[in-house]
């Protein structure tokens, strides 16, 4: 079908996707290209040795952590899954699996530009604060119940 | 590189441009590590181009059908509950990498709808239907149960403190 036969409708909403499309393609290539660089850089083994055995410095340590990782949250499942059997707190566990998929320090600057910096920063730092609470929380009522 | 060029080209192709350097940097540092990530990208790429294709599609279709009245309606200043329970249904059934919503988000958010529903869609896309079985697996049911309730919970929460936070701010 020719593109001058589609309605004015369908034609402004298929020439604003185009825009929208130029716009977004370099961002999310670069956030692509970023974080598969971010994947191979931190090896897989680090998390493991990052832990203390601390009530209260390993949420943090997870939700730092999580928040840097990238990639497939499965990842984030099986290491979790790797540091319970080691003796890690299921505490610093939850905040490292919560903060690997609601914080992206990565992927913040593409999150900056199409959603605005001030957005950016304001929803990681409340995501990042949140994971901690969740992580405790969780623990928490996971224990009692 | 001339630097009044780097101010005329807009700031999605000036961050693609800088990772690229980053690579050409790796290159010279650690000619292998480039070729694992390019072929990890390559990987990826393939993985999330039926994800890029929906979200064209689904935004074609809300710049056919949706205007900024039903947006503003549904999502908007006054969108109450509902926008919460809208944001957080389809932030839990959307599927893909985080990232690959922003450009549909942005379209949105040009056309009304607001910050703490944005908040919350991105919260929700966390639950990730599909690998639930994984995290029971790992973690048990109960563990699942319990944590999934807590960001549904929290995702309003984070939300609405966006949203003030950025009210404050103007």
């Amino acid at each position: 079908m020719s593109f001058s036969l589609l309605s004015p409708k369908t034609k402004e909403a298929t020439q604003k996707t185009w825009n929208a499309m130029k716009r977004s393609m370099p961002i999310l290539l670069g956030v692509l290209l970023l974080i598969t660089l971010i994947i191979e850089i931190i090896p897989k083994n680090i998390y493991g040795k990052v832990f203390t055995g601390h009530v209260l410095l390993d949420p943090l340590l997870g939700a730092i952590f999580g928040s840097i990782a990238a990639g497939n949250p499965l990842n984030s499942y099986v290491i979790g899954g790797e540091l319970i059997s080691q003796g890690v707190s299921l505490v610093a566990i939850t905040a490292f699996i919560l903060s690997w998929v609601t914080v992206g320090l990565v992927q913040l600057p593409a999150e900056s530009l199409m959603l605005g910096r001030k957005f950016a920063i304001s929803r990681n730092i409340f995501s990042f604060l949140s994971a901690i609470i969740i992580a405790i929380l969780t623990a928490y009522t996971f224990t009692i119940l | 590189m001339n630097i009044k060029f780097l101010s005329k080209i807009d700031g999605g192709l000036k961050f693609l441009v800088l990772v690229v350097l980053l690579y050409l940097g790796c290159a010279i540092l650690n000619f292998e590590l480039l070729v694992t990530a390019l072929n990890g990208f390559g990987k990826l790429l393939k993985e999330v181009i039926p994800v890029i294709l929906i979200v064209f599609i689904v935004m074609f279709l809300s710049n056919l059908l949706l205007d900024t009245e039903k947006i503003s309606k549904y999502l908007g200043q006054d969108s109450g509950v509902s926008g919460f329970l809208i944001s957080i249904i389809f932030g839990i059934l959307s599927a893909g990498p985080i990232y690959m919503w922003y450009p549909l988000l942005a379209d949105f958010k040009e056309k009304g709808m607001k910050n703490s529903l944005i908040a919350t869609f991105l919260y929700n896309r966390a639950i990730k239907l599909q690998l639930l079985p994984l995290m029971i697996y790992y973690f048990s049911l109960k563990f699942t149960i319990i944590l999934s309730l807590y960001m549904i919970i929290f995702s309003v929460i984070n939300g609405i403190l966006v949203g003030k936070s950025l009210t404050h701010k103007k």
